[in-house]
């Protein structure tokens, strides 16, 4: 127990962008030399809605939670350091159902997130850092590492679950003595950032499961291929680097022993194909991100055609618990087929949206509502997308589906590496299978023919179908075309393509319908289906919608009923949002 | 390339960059990104250097440059709007802060306004979905956005630059 109050900020990039560097700056200048409290940061605490969190440990080591903390009540928490009343941080802290988003959690992956200085590594060895590092190399062999890995059931978190410990195995079987380790962080799903999270907050986690990794295989050299729209975390993990380099854990003879490992870093530089581990490789060569044919896999012949692994950085972040604790503390959690935590990016129309990690085994129910609160602003729920654009989106009746790669893969969606996005009322679902066609169909590298094309025309349909040209048999072509690209593309990016389309004809075939056969849009969000017009008896002839409107289309007489002429309409919504009379009505 | 639009840069920046990285193999890349660091774009005349010192042709490396959405090829303006249309953002309405901001500023994406203040980039996903709809102007955050709240951010950076 120390005397002085820690006064800890948290600064992962979501807590930057709300403004916790203006309150870092704050407090920072208006502590006084002898004020009895120390200022430091800390990474993502995963309450990504409460940002910027302010976390006081007072002296007794009593936590007072400060959340959505601007730079002028940063006062409020300098008076409560110096008198020693910290019941005056009481309008600041944390509501209890809001503190239950964390504590509903099981955090490994997670586990040091929000809790340590990721710029420190000293930080880090206070608590178990390195020490599963240690145990591998003075008491471990590489197939010991391996076999407890395999006990553990751990699978790669970046979307495909294929085993671990099986990758590991055929990397270290494979003849040669030049291998190499590769880290995935291109973390390129949109709506994901668990793996920022943990480079950002825990960076020293990832280097220990790498090098725990590298010594199980047998390579002596490692990258990590980062996306480079993670400025701060490449700052981090190279600082990180170094400072592991400084203490004997990275480089020649690490821990007096014979292995010896460098790991370095290389940014990507965006290209949504290249999370496919052989484009990955091709781009780590300096060439166009395009993947390889398989076999032969990375395991034999990946980098420089040397034998190769490559796991994501969430995989990474499980493997120094499974070694300190067990394999089988790690396979005592979770389902049948799949074992231990999750993480999961909850996003989009949630209550408390933020960083969720949670034993397999939970349902989607659970986390949507248990812990992110369900749908804000009183809307239905209405769906929620897993996976990306890779995955699929889940309607309310499968919401008691458990979360495990199997269970989930039965419902036409996939755990993908985390993101999950859920949508209210309001969102249309065939518009949302075209916005992920529009990505995939930009992020195609063109190298196969059913991806570069097929994807092109799925976005097409699409595309008139929202368009309210849509035709009959639309939806049957669709389908067949997404089993055509499925089938017969060259990698994931390709196969998985058509899972948003496929899953929302499956579970929302009649908002397919209704667009394709009344030419309406049942969530109203498609434009070119959307029909103006003025509830005679809500308006009160104020004109202003009139007035507002780009086009002159809405006519009337001030203190009558006003009329939209629908002939010239460009359905922008400038009238509904002007009415103050809830009088334009929109179908 | 060469004709329209042609700048003629300073060759001679890349020197540093080219004595590291020209003869360590797989490092194209990184020497495009660092190219792009000196000049805000990847100039055609530096292509050209880059193939000369690395022995590739300047059709590989222009293969490589147009692989990657990181790199652009002409000059940026004084604010870089970087406007995310992640699913989050999307699902939060980004489409409608994307026509606001094209809209006021008159340009596409990846285009620049007249006067070299503004270039506009649709980018897949910041990563800061909770904020959503989203955009970074230079190295700051905007979340939360509205169609007003847009305008109104233009309009002040507008203001601040002519000051």
């Amino acid at each position: 127990m120390s005397e002085k109050t820690r006064i800890v900020v948290g600064e992962g990039s979501c807590g930057l962008a709300a403004g916790a560097a203006a309150v870092y700056s704050a407090l920072e200048e208006k502590l006084q030399p002898d004020d009895p409290a120390v200022l430091s940061i800390t990474g993502c605490i995963g309450i990504c809605y409460l940002e910027p969190l302010v976390d006081v440990y007072a002296p007794d080591g009593t936590l007072y939670r400060c959340v959505r903390v601007t730079a002028e009540q940063t006062d409020t928490i300098l008076a409560a350091v110096r008198s020693g009343d910290f019941s005056l941080l009481q309008p600041l802290v944390i509501q209890p159902e809001d503190a239950a988003f964390l504590s509903q959690q099981t955090r490994i992956a997670l586990r040091h997130c929000g809790l340590i200085n990721p710029e420190s590594i000293d930080d880090y060895l206070a608590g178990d850092g390195y020490q599963a590092l240690e145990k591998v190399l003075k008491t471990m062999t590489p197939e010991g590492v391996i076999e407890e890995i395999r006990i553990s059931g751990l699978a790669g978190r970046g979307g495909a679950g294929f085993p671990t410990w099986f990758k590991w195995n055929a990397a270290r079987e494979s003849e040669g003595t030049e291998k190499y380790l590769i880290c995935n962080a291109d973390e390129g799903d949109p709506g994901a950032f668990m793996d920022r999270a943990v480079i950002e907050s825990d960076p020293h986690n990832l280097i220990e499961g790498m090098l725990i990794a590298a010594y199980a295989i047998g390579a002596q050299e490692a990258v990590v291929y980062v996306r480079a729209e993670y400025p701060l975390a490449i700052v981090r993990l190279t600082a990180a680097i170094e400072q592991a380099r400084e203490r004997g854990y990275l480089g020649k003879n690490i821990l007096g022993s014979d292995f010896s490992c460098n790991i370095r870093i290389k940014a990507g530089a965006g290209a949504f194909v290249c999370g496919e581990e052989t484009a990955l490789i091709e781009s780590l060569e300096g060439n166009r991100g395009m993947p390889r044919l398989k076999p032969p896999f990375p395991a034999a012949a990946g980098y420089w055609l040397k034998p190769s692994n490559i796991n994501n950085v969430e995989t990474f972040a499980n493997v120094s618990w499974i070694i300190n604790n067990g394999g089988e503390a790690f396979a005592a959690m979770g389902t049948e087929n799949s074992k231990g935590t999750k993480v999961f990016a909850v996003t989009g129309k949630v209550k408390r949206g933020g960083l969720v990690e949670i034993p397999m085994g939970k349902t989607l129910r659970d986390v949507i509502f248990g812990i992110a609160g369900g749908v804000r602003d009183g809307k239905r729920f209405k769906a929620v997308q897993l996976g990306g654009p890779s995955g699929g989106c889940i309607p309310e009746s499968l919401l008691d589906t458990v979360i495990d790669y199997k269970s989930l893969g039965a419902t036409g969606a996939i755990m993908g590496s985390g993101g999950m996005v859920v949508m209210d009322e309001s969102t249309c679902m065939v518009g949302i299978a075209k916005f992920f066609l529009d990505f995939t169909t930009k992020e195609s590298c063109g190298k196969c023919v059913p991806c570069r094309i097929g994807t092109k025309r799925l976005g097409e349909i699409l595309t008139r179908i929202v368009n309210g040209e849509g035709q009959e048999g639309d939806v049957e072509l669709l389908e067949e075309l997404c089993n055509g690209v499925k089938s017969a593309s060259l990698c994931g990016l390709g196969q998985s393509a058509p899972n948003p389309v496929l899953t929302t004809i499956r579970y929302f075939r009649d908002e397919y319908d209704a667009h394709i056969r009344e030419h309406k849009c049942p969530a109203k969000e498609c434009v070119a289906l959307l029909t103006y017009s003025i509830d005679k008896d809500k308006c009160t002839g104020c004109s202003l919608c009139s007035r507002r409107c780009p086009v002159s289309a809405i006519h009337g007489e001030v203190k009558k009923p006003f009329e939209i002429d629908p002939t010239s309409c460009i359905r922008c919504g400038t009238c509904l949002n002007a009415c103050r009379f809830g009088a334009v009505c929109v179908e | 390339m060469q004709g329209c639009n042609h700048q003629t840069v300073d060759l001679t920046l890349l020197e540093d960059t080219l004595a590291q990285y020209a003869d360590v193999r797989g490092s194209l890349i990184t020497i495009l990104q660092k190219t792009q660091e000196i000049y805000g774009y990847i100039p055609i005349d530096a292509v050209y250097h880059i193939a000369e010192r690395t022995g590739n042709t300047p059709a590989k490396i222009l293969g490589v440059a147009t692989f990657y959405s990181q790199f652009r090829f002409q000059a940026i303006g004084k604010y870089l709007i970087m406007l995310c249309k992640g699913t989050a953002c999307y699902v939060n309405g980004a489409d409608r802060i994307a026509d606001a901001v094209m809209e006021e500023l008159g340009i596409g994406n990846n285009e620049t306004t007249e006067d070299g203040l503004f270039t506009l980039s649709l980018v897949s996903c910041l990563g800061c979905c909770s904020l959503a709809p989203v955009m970074m102007i230079n190295d700051k955050t905007y979340g939360s956005l509205t169609p007003d709240k847009v305008r109104k951010i233009l309009r002040d950076l507008r203001k601040e630059a002519q000051a």
